[in-house]
């Protein structure tokens, strides 16, 4: 047993310097004492939200540190030796030919100058591991195991020739070529769209279980890594919280955290019955300026009041457009805009005060929703001021009303965003919102940058928020979970048209169009064997055809 | 048309329309200012009569526009006019002295860039520790002074402290290539100080710019040694950068020229404008302006070619 | 807050200078342009400079000349710098055949090298403060232009921006209210620079004998007087040339300090 053991690490310490606006520098610490063991040809999930030291970890095993982060304590054995303290001679030695890495962004990790071939093969050969012809050889097969367009000719593309999925798939391709013992993938998947996920995911999984390779397994999302990893070991602020196999964690968590990641996606909500929409869209058309290609092509949707209607779709099927055609921003070349009952002007400059009140927008980044320079109480305060002539005192209790009312206790006022953390300002951006008594609240993508636990919680004061007050909700999302999670109506985009409409039981119950199958099926479940039942059923349905 | 043409294209035929534009401006700007080019060389107190005859002579009489393009016309055969004060042509009198310029400027380009480059590297490779620190507060410095100050500090030490050169750098027609070369020694100097601080300091960061690119980690994470990493890796996507950076500081030693020239009393294209401003003789200042705005104009030009000629994106499309 | 050590020392020095440039009259011991000495006098008790070319008193001159020097910048920079951004922001603002307008003739005027262009100027303009205030002010006025519409330019696309346009804000609001605070920073290290280059333009102007003219002196000016002395070995030209070169390396210090700081607020360092 003891010769299988490729990676041993026991009591990690990592440090790093960090520099916050304004102050002297101070020494932070990044993980306390983490103790990890990888057995040979194993698959090992590094799981935990922004801030749990996966990442960090991960590099640890190839005894790099980014950024100025320093392995400061604790020992790192690979194969046998130790490495977290040896020269950078015998660390070149290994890196590229024991260990290798996959990160997030293939695309900034490829050199643009050099073609895909020449990378992919470098360090077969500084290394001496085997000729250039054999290195070629084994690069093509690489290419055509993780399914990659003309195996043979794919090398000689320079980065920018190829698609972001497909890179990534290079970059596997890279990391496999010198037949390494162990491949550190960082989020691999992460930065792909929905249906493509799941094909990089998949050509992955078989490319490691082909090349019995060991691998560390970094990302934020359980289901992802419930579907490549034998064993999963929770993280969370540098700290290791929950080790198991993957049925374990999955099936049996026995911390809280492990429990609440492992629930995150599980909120329902009753789909509400038909009304009298308060939002009408008809026939919207819209191009920007200056270009001659239609980015949304005759949508036509209604919202009714208190309800939500959530917009689905990839990057670049127009959802987010549709929203800038709603607020103005982007006035359509043709159809109508009904709100309330009346019809609003297409460019934002033609609306009323009222229509501007009654339509209000949060953002998917908090962060620059807010004006760094501006407290929270002047960023929630304005709107009070704007529409209803609010000012000093009476101003002031409304803006703790609404703080309250978005569970944000006393003394939040006087803080700036920076002083916020990433759920708490959304939060202030929700209350933004509601200070203007709107009837009608666009959310773009407005969780897909927390954390899930942060993620959850928003929705849940949403959700609440509208049972009091009776808004309705346009929730623009990529994800299907949030869908599930918060809309009473569906509609489905795909490059600027909506492909599926309708009351979300209807919406989401077959029989599907293809689109609207493919991205439904795309969508990691936290169950084990999920990925290969997805490719099974895609397999069975091109071969029906 | 291959795309990497268009856009060359398309950047030439925007420097050309930039130095047309140049040239209107050069003219018919300063034509609509105050000032009255017959009044200044005859003085305060000519009749009006006098004036007026010598704009007749002059050709002042006719319509901007016209004078414009007669002017322009004259310049693309060739001929740049005659000298108010002197009577001089001017074209002539520009010939030797653009040479002059061009030596002096060569012999400062030519031990500025690989300094420059090298410096940057240095500075680059140990970014925050003691060679940089040293090399980037020098550069600090020296970026603070002008080029006539410099120049001073130069001849003071240089001919006083320790007397190795003459202070003025006198070159004549016929004059061997090293004595030419001991003559404008100091001047060179001056002019490499100046503009070497500049350079080194941009070459450093756009080098570091491209060492911090996700790319570069890779690399180090392939285990590749420090000088492939650089050789392989880093240099390929840092030429356009440097280039770019040696081009544009090319264009700023067309300025420090000017100036440098005035101190060592070097008989040059500098040193002939400001001779002719002092002088308010508007045709020489218009043509020397263009000259020099042109070179300039040509430099930038070339810094943007070689962008897009290094650009792998552009050089392969998809 | 720690100020680091270059940067208190370009403070104090540049207090110094501009304090030195305000009570000129009540410091210099002797007047800006009368012969009091020798020609070319070692420093001595009664000259603690020595005296120039004409023999007038070196300290006094370079008294006068800072209040000139200075003077002639600051002015310019101020209008560079008034003119510059009330431009850059109303292009960034507007956008539109407004941003293009003011791009492409700020682009025409930066075609140049603007010692060119003020060489070409004042060939025909007359030479005298105002002109000379006017002609470096709008010249360096196409750099802060520049700086100024992309700082705008970059925020104008912040989503807060967005949000206080569809929340219906006048003009006024968006731009003193949301976009002026945050680009305020790069703003004021940014006047450092315009200054110091100010400081450098008039200087070489004056050397060149078109800038400040006598009987008034500045920096610039007082080298060229002096010049000539240097080849028989008296060095009342450094004088005026080391006060160009400190003045501008003090506040040179200082807009470096700026520039750190304000790019480690937006969270450049440590990734």
């Amino acid at each position: 047993m003891a010769d299988d053991l490729l990676l041993d690490i026991k009591g990690l310490v990592i440090e790093a310097t960090a520099y916050p606006p304004g102050e002297p520098p101070k020494e932070v610490t990044l993980v306390h004492g983490v103790d990890l063991q990888l057995q040979r040809g194993r698959v090992l999930g590094l799981i935990g939200e922004s801030g749990a030291g996966k990442s960090t970890i991960g590099l640890s095993a190839m005894a790099y540190g980014r950024g100025g982060v320093r392995l400061t304590g604790g020992t790192i054995r690979l194969n046998g030796r130790e490495i977290r303290t040896a020269g950078p001679q015998a660390l070149r030695a290994l890196r590229g030919k024991e260990v290798t890495y996959v990160s997030q962004s293939a695309a900034a990790s490829f050199n643009p100058a050099k073609r895909l071939m020449e990378q992919v093969i470098e360090t077969s050969l500084s290394h001496g591991i085997m000729g250039k012809a054999e290195a070629e050889a084994r690069a093509r097969a690489l290419f055509r195991k993780l399914g990659l367009p003309n195996p043979d000719t794919f090398g000689e593309r320079y980065p920018h020739q190829v698609s972001g999925g497909q890179l990534q798939r290079a970059m596997t391709a890279m990391a496999l070529c010198p037949k390494p013992d162990l491949v550190i993938f960082d989020e691999p998947t992460t930065a792909l769209d929905v249906t493509t996920q799941i094909d990089v995911l998949a050509a992955i999984k078989e490319a490691i279980r082909d090349t019995q390779v060991a691998a560390l397994y970094i990302t934020h999302d359980l289901a992802v890594v419930a579907q490549v990893a034998d064993d999963i070991m929770v993280l969370r602020h540098g700290r290791m919280v929950e080790l198991g196999t993957t049925d374990q964690i999955i099936n049996a968590p026995r911390e809280d955290y492990t429990r609440a990641l492992v629930s995150v996606r599980s909120l329902e909500h009753a789909e509400k019955t038909p009304a009298p929409p308060v939002l009408q869209v008809a026939n919207v058309t819209a191009r920007y300026r200056g270009t001659n290609f239609d980015v949304l092509k005759n949508v036509s949707i209604d919202l009714p009041a208190g309800q939500t209607l959530a917009v689905v779709g990839e990057s670049g099927s127009g959802k987010s457009t549709l929203a800038r055609a709603i607020t103005g921003l982007l006035p359509p070349t043709s159809g109508r805009i009904t709100f309330a009952g009346r019809v609003l002007s297409n460019d934002v400059k033609g609306r009323s005060k009222d229509d501007l009140r009654e339509i209000q927008m949060i953002y998917q980044m908090a962060d620059t929703a807010m004006n760094p320079r501006q407290t929270v109480g002047t960023i929630i305060g304005r709107p009070l001021e704007f529409y209803f002539g609010l000012k000093g005192a009476e101003r002031d209790r409304r803006v703790q009303e609404l703080l309250d009312q978005i569970e944000m206790g006393k003394g939040f006022a006087q803080r700036y965003p920076a002083e916020l953390s990433g759920g708490q300002k959304q939060r202030v951006c929700i209350a933004r919102a509601l200070a203007a008594k709107p009837k009608l609240i666009i959310c773009d993508e407005v969780t897909s940058a927390l954390d899930p636990l942060v993620a959850d919680g928003i929705l849940k004061l949403l959700l609440n928020l509208q049972a009091e007050s009776h808004v309705a909700y346009l929730f623009i999302t990529h994800d299907l979970a949030t869908v599930r999670a918060i809309s009473d109506k569906i509609a489905v985009m795909f490059k600027g048209a909506v492909v599926r409409y309708g009351q979300k039981s209807d919406v989401l119950a077959p029989p599907y169009d293809d689109y609207t199958d493919l991205l439904l099926s795309s969508v990691p479940e936290m169950e084990l064997g999920w990925l290969e039942r997805v490719i099974e059923h895609r397999r069975m349905a091109s071969a029906g055809n | 048309m291959h795309p990497i043409l268009k856009l060359l294209v398309q950047r030439i035929a925007l420097g050309l329309l930039l130095l047309f534009a140049v040239s209107a401006v050069i003219f018919l700007g300063v034509e609509a200012l105050p000032g009255n080019t017959a009044q200044a060389i005859l003085g305060q107190s000519a009749t009006p009569q006098a004036v007026a005859n010598l704009e007749a002579k002059l050709g002042l009489d006719q319509p901007p526009l016209t004078r414009y393009f007669s002017w322009l016309g004259g310049i693309l055969t060739g001929d740049l006019g005659k000298a108010l004060t002197n009577g001089a042509d001017i074209a002539q009198s520009i010939g030797q002295r653009l040479g002059n310029t061009l030596f002096l400027a060569g012999c400062a380009a030519a031990i500025a860039v690989p300094l420059a480059i090298i410096l940057g590297l240095v500075a680059a490779r140990y970014a925050g520790k003691w060679p940089d620190k040293v090399i980037s507060g020098i550069t600090l410095s020296t970026i603070s002074l002008p080029e006539f100050v410099a120049a001073y500090f130069v001849i003071y030490l240089l001919t006083q402290l320790f007397p190795i050169f003459q202070p003025v750098a006198m070159v004549f027609p016929g004059m061997g290539f090293w004595a030419k070369l001991h003559a404008v020694a100091l001047p060179v100097i001056v002019l490499v100080l100046v503009v070497l601080a500049h350079m080194m300091r941009m070459t450093r960061a756009a080098i570091l710019n491209v060492m911090q690119s996700a790319y570069v980690e890779t690399a180090e994470l392939k285990g590749l040694s420090p000088m492939t990493i650089i050789w392989r890796h880093a240099f390929p996507n840092a030429i356009a950068p440097v280039v770019a950076v040696v081009m544009l500081n090319l264009a700023y030693l067309v300025v420090g020229v000017v100036v440098v020239e005035v101190v060592f009393g070097y008989n040059a294209l500098g040193q002939y404008l400001v001779d002719h401003v002092t002088k308010r003789d508007l045709p020489v200042v218009q043509a020397v302006g263009l000259i020099f705005a042109a070179v300039y104009i040509f430099l930038n030009m070339a810094a943007d070619i070689i962008g897009i000629l290094a650009n792998p994106r552009l050089r392969h499309p998809k | 807050m720690r100020i680091p050590f270059s940067a208190l020392v370009g403070m104090v020095l540049t207090g110094g200078f501009l304090f030195i440039a305000v009570f000129a009259h009540f410091i210099a011991p002797y007047p800006i342009d009368a012969p009091v000495g020798g020609v070319w006098e070692s420093p001595s008790a009664s000259f603690w400079l020595g005296t120039d070319t004409i023999g007038r008193d070196i300290l006094s001159r370079l008294i006068y000349g800072a209040q000139i020097t200075i003077f002639v910048a600051l002015a310019s920079s101020v209008l560079a710098f008034s003119l510059g951004s009330f431009l850059g922001f109303l292009a960034a603002v507007k956008g539109g055949w407004v941003d293009q307008l003011l791009s492409r003739a700020v682009d025409l005027v930066m075609a140049i090298p603007a010692l060119i262009v003020a060489l070409v100027l004042l060939s025909v303009l007359p030479l005298n403060l105002t002109v000379l205030i006017l002609v470096m002010g709008v010249l360096d006025s196409t750099r802060v232009f520049r700086l100024s519409r992309a700082v705008a330019a970059d925020i104008a696309v912040m989503d807060y921006v967005e949000a206080a346009k569809l929340r219906g804000e006048k003009g006024n609001w968006v731009i003193f209210r949301e976009i002026l605070p945050n680009a305020l920073s790069p703003l004021v290290a940014e006047f450092g620079l315009r200054f110091i280059f100010a400081v450098l333009f008039i200087s070489t102007l004056s050397f060149l004998g078109l800038g400040v003219q006598p009987p008034l002196a500045d920096w610039g000016g007082m080298v060229k007087e002096n010049k000539d002395g240097l080849i028989y070995g008296k060095s009342a030209a450094l004088l005026p040339a080391g006060a160009i070169a400190a003045l501008a390396i003090s506040v040179n210090l200082v807009a470096d300090w700026i520039l750190t700081r304000t790019s480690s607020l937006k969270g450049g360092r440590g990734g």
